[in-house]
């Protein structure tokens, strides 16, 4: 603040009153938001404690939701899924992501509307995504076993086999979800410095000294921020596992998700299913404070 | 390298690093191809079954260029499974639902830049980590006991979870980039809050307004579980409709991959118009880097 007389603007009156004027334009989204997305939350909570079936009537259970997800097998075995599928869905893509964007950052011919190409899936409407998956997933008929046919590899069954599906599920979102790591990394490289990669290379640092000790140090800030987005994204994977495997066969690729829409709305257990959203938020959050938690400690060394 | 030099003379260290940089610009073309062709592989895929007849979709091994070039694929969806319902459902959707987001958002980022109050971004970090099934549980109670479930009304008011906190968070940023030196004058001046916002800050935020409205209208079109659980046979939106109505049991693949097309077409041109700040839209609530 610099020591000048007040003027109309400074006077502590103006502001005051501006400030309560400024939080009128907020008023009608806080309204809103409250509607759609604070109140479900509330309701959620609530309506854990019940045990309550849509057409019947709710009875108070305290935290007897809760103590019977502990001991669910196919609750706790859709937590393993999730896990699986979230570990895969974020490495794959992160480490895919970072060598395209080391590749875009090039110059080279064609290169603006080859990125543009590049990033088509993750714009792409899951669900149509997922209907064509589904056609090249096809044992006998799809394309990716005639593919595997052409470089001499058997066929397989794809998300019809128990031990591939989470796999199959994996390579979809790997192709959907790839362009966006690429995209944050590309925009960490634009703004590396240049000078450290000048004086490395007077040193005699070959290519891959300077991408393992200054680009990739250098990248870790966007690589936990890529990695953050991508683990939140990838526990919620709902529209592509459901439309392709509908979480089976049997539910070897039930997901958290894919059980909480099973509860809710095929057999309407409205206060189990509350409880399991509790759950996975805290599982969520739980994860991605780890993964800012990492960041931060990042940023010190 | 001084060109002039090595010209009339290459010595023998010369020619066998041109070699290499040859070989070096091919496997750097070589990986850029391997890195392109998932993508254009699946869409030229997509756009080949659609415009296939049934006997070359279901041939193995597959073919990739249609035998006889047909668009009965799109015109089947269309005349006899109501595509062009469900397409003006989506439409009615996510265009109303984007209105009513831009109606109270763009005043809401306005109000968030100009305060500094960043906490209320959190609510938008959070409403990004939430799935979005959790909101329709309470919503889908709610919606029973008013009788709004199966009404386009009820879509819209959902979709409203998607697109609010995308155009919040994207003006928000958006006004903290304009000048203030503009607001400051014209509140001088005696201009209220609100004639200076009216006047002053949106007519130059109208490239703001317009990636968040194309953001908020792409994630609202793309949303599946919405449209799948609240909307009735009439007022599905596209997704839903594909997924529901549009099935493996009843549709051969050509149809079903041009109804894929429909679905995703308008979203693959939005994206275009707003290349570079898909980022912000995808990451949003993500915490600034």
């Amino acid at each position: 603040m610099n020591a000048a007389a007040p003027t109309l603007v400074t006077r502590p009156g103006f502001l005051a009153r501006r400030r309560r004027a400024y939080l009128l334009f907020v008023l009608p989204a806080l309204l809103v938001v409250g509607a759609v997305i604070i109140f479900p939350w509330a309701f959620t909570v609530w309506m854990s404690a019940f045990d309550w079936k849509i057409g019947s009537v709710a009875h108070f259970v305290g935290l007897d939701n809760y103590t019977q997800l502990a001991t669910n097998t196919r609750f706790l075995e859709s937590i393993l899924h999730t896990f699986y599928f979230t570990v895969l869905a974020v490495v794959f893509p992160l480490i895919l992501g970072t060598a395209a964007a080391l590749i875009f950052h090039r110059e080279f011919p064609l290169r603006g509307m080859l990125r543009s190409i590049f990033t088509m899936p993750m714009m792409a409407t899951p669900v149509a995504v997922a209907l064509v998956w589904t056609m090249m997933f096809h044992p006998q008929q799809g394309v990716l076993n005639y593919l595997l046919s052409l470089v001499g590899l058997p066929p397989s069954l794809w998300v019809y086999s128990p031990t591939w599906v989470i796999p199959s599920l994996v390579l979809v979102e790997i192709w959907h979800w790839t362009p966006l790591i690429m995209l944050i990394v590309l925009g960490g490289l634009a703004a590396l410095p240049t000078e450290p990669y000048e004086s490395a290379r007077l040193d005699g640092a070959s290519e891959w000294q300077l991408f393992r000790y200054i680009t990739l140090p250098l990248l870790a800030p966007f690589l936990i921020v890529a990695a953050v987005i991508r683990t939140i994204d990838a526990l919620k994977a709902f529209d592509t596992i459901y439309v392709i495997s509908q979480g089976g066969p049997g539910t070897a690729s039930e997901t958290i998700n894919l059980y909480l829409y099973l509860q809710a709305f095929a057999f309407y257990n409205v206060g189990n299913a509350s409880a399991v959203v509790v759950v996975f938020f805290v599982i969520i959050l739980a994860l991605a404070l780890l993964l800012l938690h990492v960041r931060e400690k990042a940023k010190w060394t | 390298m001084d060109v002039a030099a090595a010209r009339p003379m290459p010595a023998p260290g010369a020619r066998s690093a041109r070699w290499r940089r040859k070989l070096r610009k091919i496997g750097f073309g070589f990986s850029v191809l391997v890195i392109v062709s998932p993508a254009i592989l699946v869409f030229l895929w997509m756009l080949s079954l659609s415009l296939k007849n049934e006997i070359d979709n279901i041939t193995y091994p597959p073919v990739f260029i249609p035998s006889e070039l047909t668009f009965r694929n799109f015109v089947q969806v269309f005349s006899e499974n109501s595509m062009g319902l469900y397409f003006w459902n989506s439409i009615v959707v996510s265009g109303l639902a984007t209105l009513v987001a831009l109606a109270v958002g763009v005043p809401a980022g306005y109000g968030i830049a100009r305060t500094q109050a960043h906490k209320l971004t959190v609510l938008i970090l959070i409403a990004r980590m939430t799935p979005a099934l959790s909101y329709l549980i309470p919503l889908f109670t709610v919606f029973q006991l008013l009788g709004l479930n199966n009404t386009r009304t009820a879509l819209v008011i959902t979709h409203l979870v998607i697109t609010v906190p995308i155009i919040v968070y994207v003006m928000a940023g958006h006004f903290e980039t304009l000048p203030r030196e503009l607001e400051e004058a014209a509140l001088i001046d005696g201009g209220s809050v609100w004639t200076t916002f009216r006047y002053v800050a949106l007519p130059l935020a109208r490239p703001g307004i317009v990636v968040a409205t194309i953001l908020a209208f792409i994630f609202s079109w793309n949303n599946f579980v919405f449209g799948a659980v609240l909307a009735g046979r009439a007022t599905r939106t596209l997704p839903a409709a594909v997924y529901n109505v549009l099935t493996f049991e009843q549709l051969a693949w050509g149809p079903l991959a041009a109804a894929a097309i429909v679905v995703t077409l308008p979203v693959l041109l939005l994206t275009i118009v707003i290349q570079k700040e898909i980022v912000v839209g995808l990451t949003h609530g993500g915490i600034k880097g």
